[in-house]
């Protein structure tokens, strides 16, 4: 039971793009099209799951063990970074067509604020490690979520009557903005 | 104390990074994707500045369509004939020389030609003064602020100290960069053998057009009349059009012009000269 509210927790009601506004650089970046978007969103699941799967043991065996947690930025940027690294190595080789596809994308995971943010909340909530790779999951779900709406939105606005000044990404800014506004909704789901 | 947190700081780091570096090296040799070995050869050929005039996302793109026969050899614009014939050595095809384009500035309403109706002091980039009108009483003629030149990745571009962009002919290898960039979409790309062009876009009357700027083409027609081939030169929207494929390439056409605004010649040879006695290089 409380696997599912960390989850759902995760992915809609603290959505991270929406809620805390982390990774807007992919939200705004590859949500033209609904295709680049789920693959970018799938990538960045998976790199989440991973990451959540891979720091939450190097900073309670290693930096707690040998009491030096101010570490974790560092230790969790390099772990992200590697992560992103195999990541991309094995989406080469499995299928060129995505690596072609998501582009520069793959390699700004690495610099992704939201794969960094949730391993640090997940330090800061101190989730057991099933929790954690539910929180990572439910992360990545939440941000693929919010990258599919914003992309179905995107590609109805390109058929939009929109004044000039207001064209690209003002009014993608302006979506978000209203996209967070009702997504402030849910936060009623929790209590 | 001090000195313990160091040292386990240094080592359970250095611990982390060689196990993760230890993963990465496995991951590389088996994960390794065994590429065209050609691609790497035709890369070296292609002048990787990713212009994108070929029509391909980049110069890696433009070697994979090569080698799969989507694309000729003369299909980057930007490295001309010597490395087509590289790239078709490579390749194993042959090639047949190819007629270079190069951009034309459509007008030549400068600072000493064209009237201001006001003073823009807004960001020195064309879009943005585009938006507000940029300060010249011509709604269709150069803006001025070089967002052409900024786009230019060859060098192949400078603004002279009339205000205007000038296309270096030497330089210049038809990417079509700066015909994307000019918000008024005044410069054009023409075979290098087409020389006779009406330089004005205004396609008011010939009055209204006359009163903004000195140089504007006013559509009286003796063009039309000079041409020495039938239908070289058409009115069209107030304005004079030169087609290049029909129309002779010799001066008469421009003799009688009462604005000055068609020439024949290089582009660059017209306004050039300025540009070179200022050495004015830097857009402001």
């Amino acid at each position: 039971m409380e696997l599912i509210v960390v989850f759902i927790s995760a992915s809609i009601i603290h959505n991270f793009v929406l809620t805390y506004f982390l990774g807007l650089c992919p939200f705004v970046g590859v949500s033209n099209k609904t295709e680049n978007a789920l693959n970018m969103g799938m990538a960045t699941t998976f790199v989440m799951t991973l990451t959540a799967a891979a720091t939450w043991p190097v900073y309670h065996y290693i930096l707690l063990r040998f009491n030096i947690p101010f570490l974790e930025y560092v230790s969790f940027i390099i772990i992200i970074a590697a992560l992103v690294q195999l990541v991309e190595m094995y989406v080469r080789k499995s299928s060129p067509t995505l690596y072609r596809a998501l582009g520069i994308y793959l390699p700004l995971i690495t610099t992704n604020c939201a794969v960094l943010g949730l391993a640090l909340f997940m330090v800061l909530r101190d989730y057991t490690y099933i929790k954690s790779i539910i929180f990572g999951f439910g992360t990545g779900v939440g941000f693929t979520i919010a990258l599919l709406m914003m992309s179905g939105i995107r590609e109805e606005l390109e058929f939009a009557d929109i004044p000039k000044h207001f064209q690209g990404i003002a009014i993608t800014m302006i979506v978000a903005g209203m996209m967070a506004l009702a997504f402030m909704g849910f936060a009623g789901l929790l209590h | 104390m001090g000195a313990g947190i160091l040292i386990s700081s240094v080592v359970s780091m250095g611990g982390i990074g060689a196990v993760l570096a230890a993963f990465i090296a496995v991951a590389d040799k088996k994960l390794s994707v065994k590429e065209d070995p050609r691609i790497e050869k035709l890369m070296d050929i292609l002048p990787n500045t990713n212009c994108g005039g070929c029509g391909f996302a980049g110069c890696r793109s433009l070697a994979e369509a090569l080698l799969k026969g989507k694309a000729p050899p003369t299909s980057c614009v930007a490295a001309g004939d010597a490395t087509a014939r590289k790239l078709a050595s490579i390749l194993g095809v042959s090639v047949t020389a190819q007629k270079r384009n190069i951009a034309v500035v459509l007008c030549h309403g400068g600072t000493a030609e064209a009237r201001r109706t006001a003073e823009y002091r807004g960001a020195v980039d064309c879009t943005a003064a585009d938006l507000t009108g940029g300060g010249k009483a011509c709604t269709f003629g150069c803006l001025g602020y070089g967002e052409c030149v900024a786009a230019c990745d060859f060098g192949a571009m400078g603004m002279n100290d009339n205000g205007l962009p000038v296309v270096f002919h030497d330089k210049c290898v038809g990417c079509g960069a700066c015909v994307k960039a000019c918000p008024r979409n005044i410069i054009e790309l023409h075979s290098e053998d087409h020389k006779l062009f009406v330089y004005c876009r205004n396609k008011e009357k010939g009055a209204k057009a006359r009163k903004v700027c000195t140089v504007a083409c006013i559509a009286c027609g003796l063009c039309v009349k000079d041409c020495t081939v039938e239908g070289g030169i058409a009115l069209k929207d107030n304005l004079a059009v030169v087609d290049n494929e029909l129309a002779a390439q010799n001066d008469e056409a421009t003799k009688r012009c009462p604005t000055k605004c068609i020439h024949y010649g290089l582009e660059e040879n017209i306004t050039r000269g300025s540009y070179l006695a200022s050495k004015l290089k830097k857009i402001s």
